[in-house]
């Protein structure tokens, strides 16, 4: 650019738009703002044709550096909205929207709420149609914040109620802000899509007001139905209500069943795995093994102490048993050449031991149990704890001893 | 005789002449470059005027603005800028007399004025809806635009007042002026035949006026005044700003006068040629070695701003000459003359001290660091006779200068504001909407303006002609204008020679324009040594334009320099020995 000596209109906004870029990136608020006065004169010229034409590229590079300019208020920030409202039509209701977050950051909800419902009664003919998608966002929002004030509402009145006064104006008011919200909710949950915090507030709704049957077909779809993207959130949401609702194990056992297929690092697969042991089907004892062998591969996990006794807790069982052995092999063979270096390192004994000594227990037994009496890890831990003279310890050390055999078996 | 300007050094009026046909001041022996030789302005060859019927002219009923014609624009628009010139100091009658002149003749060879017409034609103004017509089918509704004539009571053509007095004189009716125009003629205008008749346009008042300069030898180069207008000193962006308000624009006159970008110094400079041309127009007056313009004269600017030693000008001196470039003959601008190349005098003088950098200090990227180490070790042993000029240090500095220069004008160039107060638009319908954008432009550029900081005034840079300046006072040492050359040279017989024996040519075959508009290819051969590219850097700088422009007017020059060796003995290759 320094050697086109050819001094034009369009290619000088061009470049003065990369200078805009090039100050946001190193984020000298005070020099962009400096060129971006300038290329806001593009306004002026018709690039009708572009695919991104100056009043978008002004809307967000403003928005930028009205956001982090520290002396922009947002008495500015809000007037410039306003005006970008104005200069673009066909990007009403985003705008709206995007303002209504922006406001929603700054914790000014009433303001936010405002806007939303400022926004909902827009319309603008044939544009009111094309922007369909951005108006149900701004009604689902409206319904989140109709939540929230519900939500306030109802502590209020649990305060009180505490306090034995009752306060009728308030109890109404948060009936009608239920309607609003539950109207609004239900319509965006309807489309495929990723409504975690809608969903949540939704069901937090209809619980209180005892719809439970509807409640659970809510979380039922949102999980199962296959138009939706997977979700493991979903499945959490859906055991927690379940739960709630005092439902059997089975169910239970189902819904999490589809967490573990997704997500087998999830924290809940602790208490899937508990419940599973305890049931007397073998299939749900074999698949609690697998559970929790597959929580483990995961770095997260390596040093939970939860995770490794449920682990150790089994093994023990089926070790003592002595049935199912093939469950371990089987568990066994795809891990044996990994795990070793990855949780029984000569590192990690010492490490463990020095900093946690319940979980370099369970690690012990676990690694004592899989990989023999002689493995480094197990040797190193269980010397420390018999030199220090824990019983626990000394019982381990006998365990091992004792059941090395099937070490054999599940390693050969 | 008639000179009555007082004298630079004594403040007398008292002239005489020399021999030479200069002024001299006879109080204090000043020698001033004026000669006696005065402009001849009469070079308009067809000077029968004729006075038309005078009709007033017609009021537009719907927004209180008048008829006016596109000629009457860009005759507005050379006024401002002659005004803008000489408020720059050039001469006053580049305005009242030469430019208007030009402007007059102009008019009369492409028949928009001061030229005879046979009576009963009108001018009628074809609105878009006409497209169909055949101009040319129908005499009557042919595209013959009005009279402009001088009143006689106006006086002669010397006073200010000549390019305001101009008045239009409608001769019939006109049926309805286009309703895309809110000039008269303006999508006749655009419609014309453009080959034939030279259409004026915005860049063309640029070449009027550098011609108008030219005519008076005046010292502005063609870059300086295309720097000027950048700059914002002379009008041009925006210019129609100034019209009256009677003169509405609207429509495709906007096409006409709003410009949307700065013609390059190509275009302009030919323009002005093939205008020259167009109004036949004699040779030019001499460009003599005393001229500004001369490449003596101009490479001592150039040297200045350059930081470069003083001294170099004797060689600028030797190559002129040697090459005959400093002949008048050669520099004098002939319109009728179509096989001689036209001299751009500021790349000429440029490329000028290229060659000299080049045969003095090789610049292959090796010899001329040597040279300066050469001359660094003397300068750090001994200081008497001043200091020996260091390749390196030069390089230093100016490379420091250009870079934070050439930063600042790039972002200059980005932060350019192109529009203007008065609001633009299509049609009438265009209007509101038009308003509503501006004041929502206004609005957020003052909300932004607000956030960047200590409030900055809109300057400009004060116009001079000196973009780099460098002062011997400076005790940095910065400044290498009084730096001596001694290291560089050795006596030979008497004679002072460059201690370089070698020199490299930049092509060893001149291309022609007409295959591909350049003589050299700068671009595509990059295998040149830095040391060149950043001396091309330097001057492309300074001139604003293409590097390769300059690259193409050394080439030229080191084939006249070395004429005899390459034609004579075709068989050297790049590298020849002096």
């Amino acid at each position: 650019s320094s050697h086109e000596h050819k001094l034009n209109f369009k290619k000088s906004k061009e470049v003065c738009l990369s200078y805009i870029q090039d100050a946001m990136l190193q984020k000298q608020w005070k020099r962009a703002a400096e060129f971006l006065t300038s290329y806001i004169e593009s306004l002026e010229k018709d690039y009708s044709r572009e695919y991104m034409g100056p009043s978008e590229i002004i809307w967000r590079t403003g928005t930028e550096i009205l956001c982090h300019h520290s002396r922009s208020s947002m008495k500015e920030f809000n007037s410039f909205m306003e005006q970008m409202k104005i200069l673009g039509v066909k990007r009403y209701l985003k705008v709206c929207l995007e303002h209504a977050f922006h406001l929603l950051c700054n914790g000014l909800i009433d303001e936010a709420y405002q806007n939303l419902s400022l926004a909902e009664s827009w319309r603008f003919g044939e544009q009111t149609v094309i922007q369909d998608k951005e108006m149900k966002l701004i009604q689902a929002y409206r319904g989140l914040l109709d939540y929230y004030k519900w939500s306030k509402q109802k502590n209020i009145l649990l305060e009180h109620g505490e306090d034995g006064f009752e306060d009728l104006s308030v109890e109404q008011e948060m009936h009608s802000c239920f309607r609003n919200a539950a109207v609004n909710l239900k319509e965006i949950i309807k489309i495929p899509g990723i409504w975690d915090q809608f969903v949540k507030c939704y069901v937090d709704l209809l619980e209180f007001y005892g719809d439970h049957k509807e409640a659970r077909k809510v979380l039922h779809d949102y999980a199962y139905n296959s138009k939706f993207p997977a979700n493991p959130n979903a499945h959490v949401y859906l055991y927690q209500f379940l739960k709630r609702q005092g439902e059997s194990k089975k169910s239970l056992i189902s819904a999490l069943k589809n967490l573990h297929d997704t997500v087998p690092s999830h924290e809940l697969m602790i208490d899937f795995n508990l419940m599973l042991q305890k049931s007397k089907k073998k299939k749900k004892r074999r698949l609690g093994l697998e559970v929790i062998f597959a929580a483990l591969d995961y770095a997260g996990w390596k040093e939970n102490v939860k995770a490794w006794s449920c682990l150790a807790k089994q093994l023990k069982q089926i070790v003592m048993s002595e049935k199912h052995l093939d469950w371990l092999k089987q568990e066994w063979s795809s891990r044996k050449d990994w795990w070793p270096a990855f949780h029984f390192s000569r590192y990690l004994g010492k490490r463990n031991w020095q900093e946690n000594q319940s979980l370099s227990y369970e690690k012990a037994l676990v690694a004592g149990i899989l990989l023999g009496k002689d493995d480094k890890y197990f040797k190193y831990v269980s010397h420390q704890g018999c030199k220090a003279r824990m019983k626990r310890f000394r019982v381990l050390k006998k365990f091992v001893h004792k059941h090395n055999p099937v070490y054999m078996r599940i390693s050969g | 005789r008639d000179f009555n300007e007082r004298c630079a050094q004594c403040s007398e009026v008292n002239w005489g002449l020399t021999d030479g046909g200069r002024f001299y001041c006879r109080s204090c022996h000043n020698v001033t470059e004026r000669t006696r030789e005065v402009v001849n302005t009469d070079f308009i060859t067809n000077t029968r005027v004729q006075t038309i019927s005078k009709g007033s002219r017609k009021q537009k009923k719907t927004d209180g603005g008048c008829e006016w014609y596109v000629c009457e624009g860009f005759q507005l628009v050379l006024k401002k800028q002659a005004e803008a010139l000489e408020a720059l100091g050039v001469c006053p009658r580049m305005k009242d007399e030469v430019l208007c002149n030009f402007w007059r003749c102009y008019l009369q060879k492409s028949k928009q004025a001061y030229c005879i017409r046979p009576a009963g034609e009108t001018v009628k103004a074809l609105s878009v809806c006409d497209s169909s017509t055949d101009v040319d089918s129908d005499p009557e509704r042919s595209s013959l635009l009005h009279l402009l004539s001088l009143s006689e009571s106006e006086g002669d053509l010397q006073t200010d007042n000549s390019f305001a007095s101009s008045t239009s004189k409608v001769s019939e009716t006109q049926e309805g002026t286009s309703v895309c125009s809110g000039s008269v003629d303006g999508s006749l205008y655009l419609k014309k035949n453009q080959k034939e008749k030279l259409r004026m346009t915005m860049p063309m008042t640029l070449s009027f006026c550098y011609m108008a300069l030219l005519w008076l030898r005046e010292p502005m180069t063609l870059s300086d005044l295309l720097r000027f207008v950048v700059e914002g000193h002379i009008p041009y962006l925006n210019v129609f700003q100034h019209f009256p308000e009677k003169m509405k624009l609207c429509g495709l006159d906007l096409k006409i006068f709003c410009v949307e970008s700065y013609p390059a110094y190509e275009e302009v400079y030919n323009k002005m040629v093939e205008l020259a041309v167009f109004l036949d127009l004699p040779r030019f007056p001499d460009i003599r070695d005393s001229c500004f313009l001369h490449p003596d004269m101009l490479c001592m600017k150039y040297l200045m701003e350059a930081n470069l030693p003083d001294e170099l000008h004797n060689w600028t001196c030797r190559v002129v000459k040697k090459t005959g470039i400093g002949d008048v003959d050669f520099l004098t601008l002939v319109p009728g003359n179509k096989s001689t190349r036209k001299v751009k005098y500021d790349v000429l003088a440029a490329a000028v001290i290229v060659v000299v950098l080049k045969l003095l200090f090789l610049l292959d990227d090796r010899y001329e660091w040597l040279l300066s180490d050469f001359a660094g070790e003397r300068n750090k042993n001994s200081k008497e006779g001043g200091p020996y000029f260091e390749f390196k240090k030069w390089y230093k500095v100016i490379k420091c200068s250009l870079d934070a220069k050439q930063k600042e004008l790039d972002e200059e160039r980005a932060k350019y504001l192109w529009r203007c107060e008065k609001p633009l638009f299509y049609s009438a319908e265009m209007k509101s909407k038009v308003l509503k954008r501006r004041q929502m432009v206004v609005n957020l550029q003052n909300q932004f303006g607000k956030l960047c900081g200590a409030v900055r005034p809109a300057e400009k840079p004060n116009p001079s002609s000196f973009q780099l300046s460098w002062s011997e006072e400076n005790t940095d040492g910065s400044c290498f204008h009084g730096h001596s050359l001694k290291g560089i040279l050795q006596e030979k017989w008497g004679l002072l020679k460059p201690m370089n024996p070698e020199y490299w040519l930049c092509t060893v075959k001149l291309c022609t324009e007409k295959v591909c508009g350049h003589l050299a290819h700068y671009s595509r051969e990059e295998g040149f040594p830095q040391s060149y590219h950043f001396v091309l850097r330097l001057f492309s700088f300074l001139l604003r334009i293409q590097p390769s422009y300059i690259h193409d007017e050394v080439c030229v020059i080191e084939h006249k320099l070395f004429n005899r060796k390459l034609y004579k003995k075709p068989k050297y290759s790049t590298g020849l020995r002096k």
